[in-house]
C-alpha cells in the first residue's frame, strides 16, 4: 500500500488522524480490503481442502510458562508439510501457537504481531497481558465466518504476566471466547491425548527444563494416538518448537536444545513406549 | 467590498518561513550522532511523558523538534505508514529514504498551501545499517526539503551552533559514551560562551544499536545506565562498553 493515494505523495488524512493506537482499527479505517476478517468466502461445496495445523500445548511452571508445537501439517489424510511453524513470539512477553487453517492462521499471527508492536510504539507502553489476550479474541471472531466454512483457526496464547510476575496461558473456541487455562493446556487435534498426558505428569512446582520436558513428552503422546500430530523426526531431525516465557522475555529453544530433549524422551521411550508412569494413588 | 491586499509569493513564501523558523528556535536542541555501533540521539527534555524521539520501525528513529502536537501526528502517521507497508510487502521493504520522502512531501504540501498553517517543527529520520556505512540520517525542515546527513545533526533552537560544534569534534567510530558526552557537550554549550550544567534525568536518550539481537534496534537508555554511561570514563569505556543486552526495567520496554 502506497502512502500517495494522490498525486501529492503526502500522507492522507487517515494517516496523520489522532486517535486510535490498533493497527487493525487504522486498516479498517485505511483500506478495509486488507483485513482478514472483511474478505468474503464465496459460496463452496462441501469442505475445503487446506493445510491444517494441530497439535499445541503449555504448561506454566514458578516464574513463567512453556509453550511448544508439532511440526506436522496436514491436508485431509496426506501430510502437507513436515516442519511447519506453529509456535511464534508475539511481542517480548508473550507466544502464540497457532492450529487450525495454517494459512489463515499465519496471517492472524502476522496481524497480532504488529497489533501488540504497533501500539507499542504509538502509546510507548505494552499492552497488558489480559488486553493482548482480548486482542487475539476479537481477532478470532472476525474470522468466524470462515470458520463456519471449515476454516477455522483456534490459536493458544502464553505470556509473562509482568504485573502479576507470573506465567499465564489463554485457550479459545473458534468463537473467540478466551478463557484463562491453570497449569496447563492444549489445543488442535490431538489436543485430547496431550491434555491426558499433560494431567498426570503435571504439578504446581516444576522447574523450566522439566516444564519443557513435560510439554514435549504431552507431544510425544499426542503423535503417538492421534495421526495428524507429527512426532520427533530424527531422520530429517525435526524437533518440536518450544518457547520458554520468563520475565526474561520470549526464548525459542535452539534446535540443539529441542533435539536433545526429544532423544532423551525417545531413548527412554523405546525400553517404556506408553512413557512415564504416574502413581496408581 | 474589500480587495484583498496584494502580497508576493515571494513575501508570503518568506513569511511563512520566518513564522515556522521561529515556532522550531523555541524548543529546545536536539542532536542525532553516529557511533562505532549504531545513532544515538541526544536530547534535553524535562518531560518523561513527551518524548522527542520514538521507534518507528526495526532501524529506524525519529527525532523532532518543534512543536509537539504536529510532530507527534507526523510521527504516528510515520508509524502507521511504516507498519502498513511492512505488513503489505516485507519487513525489509520499509526504509528511511521511503519514509523521509513521505515526511517532504507532507511537510512541502503543507507549508506551500495557504489553507494550512505550516508546521512549525523539523524532524530527522535516521536509519542504523548492518555497518556504520549503510547509516543513513535524513533532516527534514519545515519546508519540505531532504538534507543527507553524515556523522551528525542537530535541530531546533540553537542548531547552526550546534551544528558546528559537533562538526569539529565528531569523528568516526567513537564509542556510545564518548558520543554520549560530546552531545551533552554540545547542547549545554551556550551563545554567550557560559556553559551550563544538564543533569541526567533531564536528558532523553536513545539509540539505534545495530549489535542487539532483536530485530526491533531501537531502545531507550535511561536511570543507571545513563548515568554510569555518562560518568564513564571517556578513553577506559571502549565499544565493550556500549550496553546491548543489559535491559533495564525502568521503562526500557521498547
Amino acid at each position: 500500500m502506497e502512502a500517495n493515494t494522490r498525486s501529492t505523495g503526502r500522507l492522507p488524512a487517515a494517516f496523520l488522524t489522532p486517535g486510535s493506537s490498533s493497527f487493525m482499527d487504522f486498516l479498517g479505517a485505511h483500506s478495509p480490503e486488507m483485513l482478514p476478517g472483511k474478505r468474503a468466502l464465496p459460496p463452496v461445496q462441501g469442505a475445503i481442502q487446506a493445510p491444517h495445523g494441530t497439535t499445541i500445548v503449555a504448561t506454566t511452571f514458578p516464574g513463567g510458562v512453556v509453550l511448544a508445537g508439532d511440526r506436522r501439517a496436514t491436508m485431509g489424510n496426506m501430510i502437507a508439510q513436515r516442519d511447519i511453524e506453529k509456535v511464534f513470539p508475539a511481542d517480548e512477553y508473550s507466544a502464540v501457537g497457532i492450529a487450525g487453517t495454517a494459512g489463515l492462521a499465519v496471517e492472524m499471527v502476522k496481524l497480532f504481531q504488529l497489533e501488540l508492536e504497533h501500539f507499542e510504539k504509538v502509546e510507548g507502553t505494552q499492552l497488558s497481558l489480559e488486553g493482548k489476550a482480548n486482542r487475539l479474541s476479537t481477532m478470532i471472531r472476525s474470522n468466524l465466518g470462515m470458520a463456519m466454512q471449515g476454516l477455522a483457526v483456534v490459536p493458544l496464547f502464553a505470556g509473562y504476566d509482568v504485573d502479576r510476575g507470573r506465567g499465564r496461558i489463554f485457550s479459545y473456541d473458534v468463537t473467540g471466547g478466551r478463557s484463562e487455562e491453570q497449569g496447563f493446556a492444549a489445543t488442535g487435534s490431538g489436543s485430547i491425548f496431550a491434555r491426558g498426558a499433560m494431567k498426570k505428569l503435571y504439578h504446581g512446582d516444576l522447574t523450566e527444563q522439566q516444564a519443557t520436558m513435560l510439554v514435549v513428552q504431552a507431544l510425544y503422546d499426542a503423535a503417538d494416538d492421534d495421526s495428524a500430530t507429527g512426532g520427533p523426526d530424527v531422520a530429517r531431525r525435526i524437533y518440536p518448537i518450544v518457547a520458554v516465557i520468563t520475565e526474561d522475555g520470549v526464548r525459542k529453544l535452539e534446535a540443539e536444545e529441542s533435539s536433545e530433549i526429544a532423544r532423551s524422551i525417545l531413548e527412554r521411550r523405546l525400553e517404556q513406549p506408553d512413557g512415564p508412569r504416574a502413581a496408581l494413588l | 467590498m474589500t480587495t484583498p491586499f496584494y502580497v508576493s509569493p515571494a513575501q508570503a513564501m518568506q513569511d511563512r518561513a520566518e513564522y515556522a523558523r521561529k515556532g522550531i528556535a523555541r524548543g529546545r536542541s536536539l542532536v542525532v550522532l553516529q557511533y562505532a555501533d549504531g545513532i544515538v540521539f541526544v536530547g534535553e527534555n524535562p518531560s518523561r511523558a513527551l518524548h522527542k524521539f520514538s521507534e518507528i520501525y526495526d532501524r529506524i528513529g525519529f527525532a523532532a523538534a518543534g512543536k509537539y502536537n504536529e510532530y507527534e501526528n507526523l510521527r504516528i502517521g510515520g508509524v502507521r505508514y511504516a507498519d502498513l507497508r511492512g505488513y503489505t510487502y516485507d519487513r525489509d521493504d520499509v526504509t528511511a529514504r521511503g519514509l523521509a520522502n513521505v515526511y517532504a512531501q507532507t511537510l512541502g504540501t503543507i507549508f506551500s498551501s495557504a489553507a494550512e498553517k505550516p508546521y512549525e517543527v523539523e524532524l530527522v529520520v535516521a536509519e542504523v545499517g548492518a555497518t556504520s556505512d549503510g547509516d543513513q540520517i535524513y533532516r527534514l525542515p519545515h519546508d519540505g526539503s531532504i538534507v543527507d546527513e553524515h556523522g551528525s545533526v542537530a535541530v531546533g533552537g540553537s542548531a547552526e551552533q550546534i551544528s558546528t560544534f559537533l562538526d569539529q569534534r565528531h569523528r568516526e567510530g567513537m564509542s556510545l559514551a564518548e558520543a554520549l558526552k560530546l552531545a551533552v557537550q554540545a547542547l549545554s554549550n551556550q551563545p554567550n560562551g557560559a556553559d551550563r550544567e544538564i543533569p541526567a534525568d533531564r536528558l532523553e536518550v536513545a539509540v539505534l544499536d545495530r549489535t542487539r539481537p532483536q530485530q526491533r534496534k531501537f531502545k531507550r537508555i535511561v536511570g543507571r545506565q545513563l548515568v554510569r554511561l555518562l560518568e564513564a570514563d571517556g578513553a577506559a569505556s571502549a565499544p565493550t562498553d556500549a550496553p546491548s543486552d543489559t535491559e533495564e526495567s525502568e521503562g526500557g520496554e521498547k
